[in-house]
């Protein structure tokens, strides 16, 4: 392969995870993970509560130290060098299941924080930036309040729209869904569709399988650390190969 | 009646909102609720009026009736006796004539305007620190007030505060300077050293041949052992205070730090200085520190037990910030970690204004204790206003009066630390973001 060629490929691949491996002290928790993500690729992980979907979204960001393997995030590798760490940082966004806005800045200040620290963006211009983003996420009037003042979903959406205005290439979302009530789950998973069709390269932890359905390019199945089976939605849905998915499937989708 | 069994039912107007009966609100409510809601609770209402007037109408007059010009206290029986025929009334006169000494001890009567400006400065400086309100640029006068109190307070020529203040200013700029060259770390380390050769070797000579040579600002000296009063409880409190919250909020990062030697060092200084009497470190401080120190090195008195006290609060303060750092969720961290803020800027910005917020009442709570425990110093000779009052009481004329003093001592630590924990909840009630 010519060196161009392989650039190229490099280019296309958002993420690249090579047998890695990571252990809470003796517990194996993630266990010889494998995946290629291309970018603009959207896929959804599920699997059962304690499967390690968690931990392996956080190793992309290194949230979680992996101890073995290779990730490659965007051509870089993270290793302990905190300026890969801090390059890939930039360009990764993360959506928490507990929002984890900052409670004691309002919700511009928590959308300008990282771009005027970080992207050293200067003031104005990440104020517009921020409202540019809280407009799409559907809350530019709420701007000048606090998090604590603001609905779950509402919550969640500014959650977004912070990660957004780092202007990230990659999303990575953890359960975004799981701690709001049913009828704001809607508005939440609204905005990550649009988000999605407009190419972002996403990763999403959730058992919205309706949402899978929707914009996932490939549903990935995780159990006891491992990836047990991946496929397109439609297939994994309606055709599931492994008993333990076929198990899982039937516990979410069964009554 | 078929209808009665059916279990449907479909409201047809709205019930619109209507004021609650009159006996239920104000003043007879809250009477009935809170003095008289049962035949016992109406007894012991009853029974805590009555003690609280027996005890009212003892001290009432006692206060009210007190002598306020008399020159000893005998002069003052004599007053009293005459008045009322007994003397069991407040002799405040012992106030009208010493309030002075109590206030500035063995200060210089003609130089006290100093120490008068002193405080208003001080007020000045603080003020710009307590409320956003007030204008920022007086910030200035809060970082020029600890040269300015010392210059003003102890006296001299004004270059000995104002060199040790360029040093400050050395250290700042051979920071930015290093920075750009290497590590933050080394650079931390490379001006410390610069700043604390010119403070140690350079400071002393250059003061003293620029004083000789340009005594500009000369005002005369006053030694450190006649400080005293209530003077002397602001000057330590105050350093104490301004000193122990950085030093404490340091301790606390550190106890958290990955580095085992940092966190090594921080757990056992504050395990040591929590396990040890404040009197003790007061006693070292006095007695210890000028066997370790080269002999010659005339180690101001004041200035070591401002050190001590420091040291001894910054351990509780650490302690205090840390418990506000264990009440964050771990989210706020790694919230900020996904934003790609750096240890220091997720610090700054998310980690201690939330957990300095959290800890404001045992921040105060420790500044409150620190303020009081300024009157230990009278153990090593400092003359506070308890170490005053005994001095009074030494002299014939006022042998024998306790209760004046004490009292007027009390009403001062009073107010200073009832306005410290007033200001402690306005401003958690300021900052507060939750629900409206
Ligand atoms: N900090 C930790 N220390 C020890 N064990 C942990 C820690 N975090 C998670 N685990 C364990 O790792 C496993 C995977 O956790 P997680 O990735 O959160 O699962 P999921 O998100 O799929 O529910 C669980 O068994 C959990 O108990
Ligand atoms: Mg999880």
């Amino acid at each position: 392969m010519s060196a161009e060629l392989q650039n190229h490929l490099a280019d296309e691949v958002a993420i690249q995870i090579t047998n890695m491996n990571k252990w809470y002290g003796d517990f194996h928790v993630l266990r010889d993970i494998n995946l290629t993500v291309q970018r603009g690729e959207r896929i959804v992980i599920a699997g059962p509560s304690g499967s390690g979907k968690s931990t392996m979204i956080r190793c992309i960001n290194r949230l979680e130290e992996h101890q073995k393997g290779q990730i490659v995030v965007d051509g870089t590798e993270l290793s302990s060098d905190l300026k890969n760490i801090d390059k890939i940082r930039r360009e990764v966004g993360m959506c928490f299941q507990h929002f984890n806005l900052f409670p004691h800045l309002t919700i511009l200040e928590n959308c300008t924080l990282a771009p005027m620290w970080v992207r050293k963006t200067p003031k104005k211009e990440a104020e517009e930036l921020a409202m540019h983003f809280l407009e799409k996420v559907k809350i530019p009037d709420q701007a000048n309040k606090y998090p604590g003042m603001l609905s779950g979903g509402q919550q969640q959406r500014v959650a977004i729209a912070r990660s957004l205005c780092m202007q990230p290439r990659i999303m990575l979302f953890d359960e975004p869904t799981s701690a709001l009530d049913p009828e704001m789950i809607k508005e939440v998973l609204d905005t990550m569709v649009t988000l999605a069709d407009e190419g972002m390269t996403m990763l999403c932890v959730t058992h919205e399988m309706g949402f899978a359905r929707q914009v996932a390019d490939r549903v990935i199945f995780m159990d006891q650390g491992q990836i047990v089976e991946q496929n397109e939605p439609e297939e994994f849905f309606n055709n599931p190969k492994s008993d333990r998915t076929k198990l899982f499937l039937s516990q979410i989708l069964g009554h | 009646m078929k209808n009665s069994k059916s279990v449907a039912f479909v409201r047809e107007g709205m019930i619109d909102q209507q004021p609650a009966p009159a006996s239920q609100i104000g003043a007879v409510r809250w009477l009935k609720d809170n003095l008289f809601s049962s035949v016992l609770n109406s007894i012991l209402t009853i029974i805590s009026l009555l003690v609280i007037f027996w005890v009212l109408s003892g001290i009432v007059p006692w206060m009210f009736g007190g002598v306020w010009n008399a020159s000893s206290l005998s002069e003052c029986r004599d007053i009293l006796n005459e008045r009322y025929g007994n003397t069991h009334y407040a002799c405040w006169a012992v106030l009208t004539e010493r309030w002075q000494q109590l206030l500035f001890g063995f200060y210089p009567a003609e130089e006290i305007w100093r120490a008068v400006v002193a405080f208003v400065l001080m007020l000045v400086a603080i003020a710009p620190v307590l409320f956003e309100s007030v204008p920022r640029k007086l910030l200035w006068v809060t970082i020029a007030f600890p040269f300015l109190m010392v210059w003003l307070v102890w006296g001299g020529p004004i270059w000995g505060p104002l060199l040790v203040a360029l040093g400050f200013v050395l250290f700042y700029v051979s920071y930015v300077v290093l920075e750009r060259k290497s590590s933050t770390l080394l650079a931390l380390i490379g001006s410390l050293v610069i700043g604390l050769v010119w403070w140690m070797f350079c400071v002393g000579p250059l003061s003293e041949a620029l004083g000789s040579a340009l005594p500009i600002g000369d005002l005369e000296r006053v030694e450190s052992r006649v400080l005293g009063g209530f003077m002397i409880c602001v000057i330590i409190g105050l350093s104490g205070i301004a000193l122990s919250l950085p030093i404490g909020l340091i301790l606390a990062l550190g106890r958290q730090s990955n580095l085992w030697v940092v966190k090594a060092i921080c757990v056992g200084f504050i395990e040591f200085i929590r396990g040890v009497p404040l009197i003790t470190l007061l006693f070292t401080a006095s007695l210890l520190l000028n066997y370790f120190l080269p002999p010659g090195t005339a180690f101001d008195l004041t200035l070591r037990v401002i050190i001590m006290v420091t040291l001894f609060s910054s351990a509780y303060m650490a302690e205090v910030i840390r418990g506000g750092l264990a009440a964050l969720p771990k989210g706020q961290y790694e919230a900020a970690d996904a934003l790609g803020l750096d240890y220091w800027q997720s610090q700054r910005l998310i980690i201690m204004p939330q957990a300095l917020k959290i800890s404001i009442p045992g921040i105060v709570n420790t500044f409150i204790g620190l303020f009081k425990d300024t009157t230990l110093v009278m153990f090593i000779g400092i003359f506070d206003m308890l170490g005053l009052s005994n001095a009074i009481r030494a002299n014939s004329a006022w042998n024998g009066i306790n209760w004046e003093l004490y009292i007027f001592i009390g009403l001062v630590f009073w107010i200073c630390c009832f306005s410290m924990s007033q200001y402690s909840q306005w401003l958690e009630r300021k900052l507060r973001t939750g629900h409206h």
